[in-house]
């Protein structure tokens, strides 16, 4: 393996780790639930993808070169904001009431404070009418 | 043809994740990829009513770009403010961001990128689907990341979802 790729490789690896590093510190560090949830979501994409993209060189400059780093990633930017939407969505249904949360300027409270009764009618809409029930 | 492939870019994209997984590129698993992405669109049709309203296909590559960029000077930035700012001076706020996207997919895509990039969460959506609520980790000016994020990335998405 060349030297310059060695090179690239450990920098990557490194810079990853500390990211990694600084996601875990923000855990302890940050004062409550809701900003402790910005420090692992965001470090460790970078984290991670540091590690993924010095994978990749890796085996590349082997001579065998992997995708599978590709879908990790993909995957991992797929799962991470739902994660974090059901994290906050549990801390809001435990801790927290609408009082303490701006207005949505809608008319319409906050999607986990409506009441179990009401109906569950989110007024989305899209381009193209709905096909499915005509045929 | 259209009964064949109800969903172009999902048997798309399906073909192409097929082909990562597999690691290598056979003529049989090219055919395996095909014939599952045929088949999956096919067998899922009823939870896709209709398809993603995808106006623009080619702003989608500027827009992923965009977003990894931003997602790399988020996590300098939030790792600056983790290890560097005195917990005195964090200012965490919620806002409000009024939404102009209407369709499912682009608010989950707008969702997606807010939670990934500069300190900010997407907690949740009201009930009507005509805001969300999301959590800055240090926002002094509220009101600029809410513009932020209506000028960076839905104005973007309103251009690429129909």
């Amino acid at each position: 393996m060349p030297l310059i790729a060695e090179i690239a490789i450990s920098v990557l690896l490194v810079v990853a780790g500390l990211f990694g590093l600084v996601g875990s510190y923000g855990l302890l560090r940050l004062p409550d639930a809701m900003t402790r949830l910005h420090a692992p979501t965001k470090a460790t994409t970078v984290g991670v993808g540091g590690v993924l993209l010095a994978s990749m060189l890796y085996f590349a400059v082997n001579g065998s070169v992997s995708w599978h780093e590709l879908l990790i990633a993909l995957f991992l930017f797929l799962t991470a904001p739902i994660t974090a939407n059901l994290v906050a969505k549990a801390h809001m249904h435990r801790e927290m009431s609408q009082g303490e949360l701006p207005d949505s300027d809608t008319g319409r409270v906050w999607a986990t404070f409506e009441r179990p009764g009401a109906p569950i009618a989110p007024v989305l809409t899209s381009a193209a009418p709905v096909e499915s029930a005509k045929s | 043809m259209r009964r064949l492939f109800p969903h172009p870019f999902l048997t798309l994209t399906l073909i192409i994740t097929w082909l990562l997984l597999v690691n290598g590129f056979k003529i049989g698993s090219l055919v395996m990829a095909v014939i599952l992405g045929t088949v999956i669109p096919l067998l899922t049709a009823a939870y896709w009513p209709d398809r993603p309203p995808l106006r623009n296909p080619r702003a989608v590559i500027g827009y992923v770009l965009l977003v990894i960029w931003d997602i790399l000077m988020a996590n300098i930035a939030v790792a600056k403010i983790v290890v560097f700012m005195p917990k005195a001076q964090l200012r965490p706020a919620w806002i409000t961001v009024p939404l102009e996207l209407t369709s499912p997919e682009a608010i989950t895509v707008l969702a997606g990128t807010i939670t990934l990039t500069p300190g900010t969460v997407t907690a949740d959506m009201s009930a009507c689907g005509r805001a969300l609520l999301v959590h800055c980790l240090h926002a002094p000016d509220p009101d600029a990341v809410r513009d932020d994020i209506k000028a960076r990335y839905e104005s973007r998405l309103l251009r690429i979802f129909a």
